[in-house]
């Protein structure tokens, strides 16, 4: 059918126009030139010079740990106020889903300033731990969604029987609902990370000059001039980023749910 | 609900709101504050309470050319958005089905949860003079080409359009997957033409899902900073980068926090005119 060749050759152009840009950057990182001059030589030697550049290592490195302790917070955080959310109505309830949207859909421009005036106020100032304090603040709202999401398949007959059985509240969500919610949960950490790894504009403003994340960072040397190992750190980074986002995809599918 | 349930709702609820709390809400309020500070109250600095930030803000001509200017930014990357992004979720949901579906909206979706900056550089290396784009344009054409799209809105524009494209097909493809197959059946039984299908049944069923999306675009381009300056170059200042240097640059946090929130009250009027829509989509 002429109209299904022209729908793929469609997608194919779009897809083109997504992933081109990455493949150059990707490719241009294994050229040997700094000047991305062609024709092509091969050679790791950025890759070879990033893994002796203390700086973005110490970023990087940082970036990692950063995303996990957000991802173990938020992850926690977010489950509980899930659980609560789900199990019980209460008035006000719809209020505190509204809260969830601000640190959304207010631009993290506005969001990241407001916390560098706030945290200077009360002394938290610039660094790490205002780094992560934002950044779980930005993830909560999307591990409540996803577990919230994988909830609605919830049996609640199964509660029901746990509990005429004889089964404590605390034991229920132990042994019933915690391991309905488990991909759920996965899928809400992956997310965290996720947020928090690629986070540029909050950290940037939060991050203290010298002990900046992997993002911060690069933005700052771009804005000096490209250097390949620039080039070489990005495409881990996107590397790593979209692995990240293939395992929470997995995982937010619920096992057949479509 | 009795008591003791009462008490561990609350008590399941409450680490996750003072968090939000303090990292989000006091923070807005905070900001609210300096808002109308002469200076920031830190030290032993003299501060006193003052309407001139927001004066400064609204009658000075060159911030309002920036405004206008991030706002005309955020309705052409939308409008590029839309029009590539709905054939593109149309194809995805009404199409192609099975496996194959499955695998092409992952890769369409991919791009958006992976790094925003990282991105808008990878365009950088793309667009840059006599860089990938140049060369791969002059190899095709015969005659010398300059395109020197680097450092210009065209470029601006693009590495936008590629940050934020993936919204507009995500909230589209599920407006257009929840359509009754049957309702398209009807009207074709009853001898309406694919165009005709299209623009009486299928857009306006779409509507709120484009209308979200559109939404999700905008607002965060508005106060788009990073990829102006990293694509824009000189003719990359936004209203956003404005806002950045007061924080980073000049030092005046409470005239950065005028200008924030007349950002912030651009977006609510977009987010309160849009909110019918929004409501539909996610329901």
């Amino acid at each position: 059918m002429i109209r299904h060749a022209f729908a793929r050759a469609y997608l194919g152009l779009i897809l083109i126009f997504l992933y081109a840009p990455i493949a150059v950057m990707a490719v241009m990182s294994l050229n040997a030139s700094e000047f991305y001059a062609l024709p092509f030589r091969f050679s790791t030697e950025w890759y070879e010079r990033l893994f002796t550049n203390d700086e973005i290592l110490a970023a990087a490195w940082r970036s990692v740990w950063i995303a996990v302790v957000v991802a173990i917070i938020a992850t926690a955080l977010g489950t509980m106020a899930t659980l609560a959310l789900w199990r019980h109505d209460f008035p006000g309830k719809r209020i505190l889903q509204a809260l969830l949207f601000p640190p959304i859909a207010v631009p993290w421009l506005i969001t990241g300033t407001a916390m560098l005036i706030f945290f200077f106020g009360v002394g938290i100032g610039r660094g790490t731990p205002a780094v992560i304090i934002g950044h779980v603040a930005l993830a909560l709202p999307y591990v409540i969604v996803t577990v919230f999401a994988r909830m609605q398949s919830f049996d609640r007959a199964l509660e029901e029987a746990a509990r005429s059985l004889g089964a404590r509240p605390l034991t229920v969500a132990r042994k019933v609902i915690l391991p309905h919610a488990a991909p759920g949960i996965i899928a809400g950490a992956l997310f965290a990370f996720a947020v928090s790894f690629d986070q540029f504009v909050v950290s940037y403003f939060l991050a203290e000059p010298g002990d900046s994340t992997l993002p911060v960072l690069i933005y700052s040397a771009i804005r000096k001039g490209f250097t390949p190992e620039i080039n070489a750190v990005s495409t881990i980074i996107i590397l790593i980023s979209m692995a990240v986002m293939v395992l929470a995809a997995r995982y937010a599918k619920f096992g057949g749910t479509r | 609900m009795t008591g003791a349930e009462r008490l561990r709702a609350l008590g399941l609820l409450a680490p996750a709101y003072l968090w939000l709390t303090v990292a989000v809400f006091l923070p807005l309020s905070a900001m609210a504050f300096f808002s109308f500070l002469t200076d920031v109250p830190f030290g032993d600095r003299e501060w006193a309470f003052t309407f001139d930030n927001y004066a400064q803000a609204l009658t000075n001509p060159t911030y309002a050319t920036l405004l206008w200017k991030s706002l005309k930014l955020a309705f052409w990357v939308t409008v590029w958005c839309v029009v590539l992004g709905f054939p593109c979720a149309y194809i995805l949901a009404r199409m192609i089905k099975g496996r194959s579906r499955e695998v092409l909206f992952l890769l369409v979706i991919l791009p958006f949860w992976s790094n925003a900056l990282v991105r808008v550089f990878s365009w950088a290396i793309v667009l840059r003079g006599n860089g990938v784009l140049d060369r791969a344009v002059n190899a095709v054409l015969p005659w010398d080409v300059k395109l020197n799209l680097m450092f210009s809105e065209t470029a601006m524009v693009i590495g936008l359009v590629h940050s934020y494209l993936p919204y507009v097909i995500l909230t589209t493809y599920l407006s257009l997957q929840a359509i009754d197959d049957t309702v398209i059946e009807a009207a074709r039984s009853l001898g309406a033409r694919f165009p005709r299908i299209l623009w009486r049944l299928i857009l306006p069923l779409a509507m709120p899902g484009l209308i979200a999306g559109a939404v999700l675009v905008f607002v965060p381009v508005v106060g788009s900073f990073m990829e102006p300056r990293l694509l824009g170059g000189r003719v990359g200042t936004t209203y956003g980068t404005l806002i950045e240097d007061q924080f980073v640059a000049v030092f005046n946090w409470p005239l950065g926090a005028a200008l924030s929130f007349i950002l912030l009250a651009v977006v609510l009027v977009i987010l309160a005119a849009a909110s019918p829509a929004l409501r539909k989509a996610t329901t």
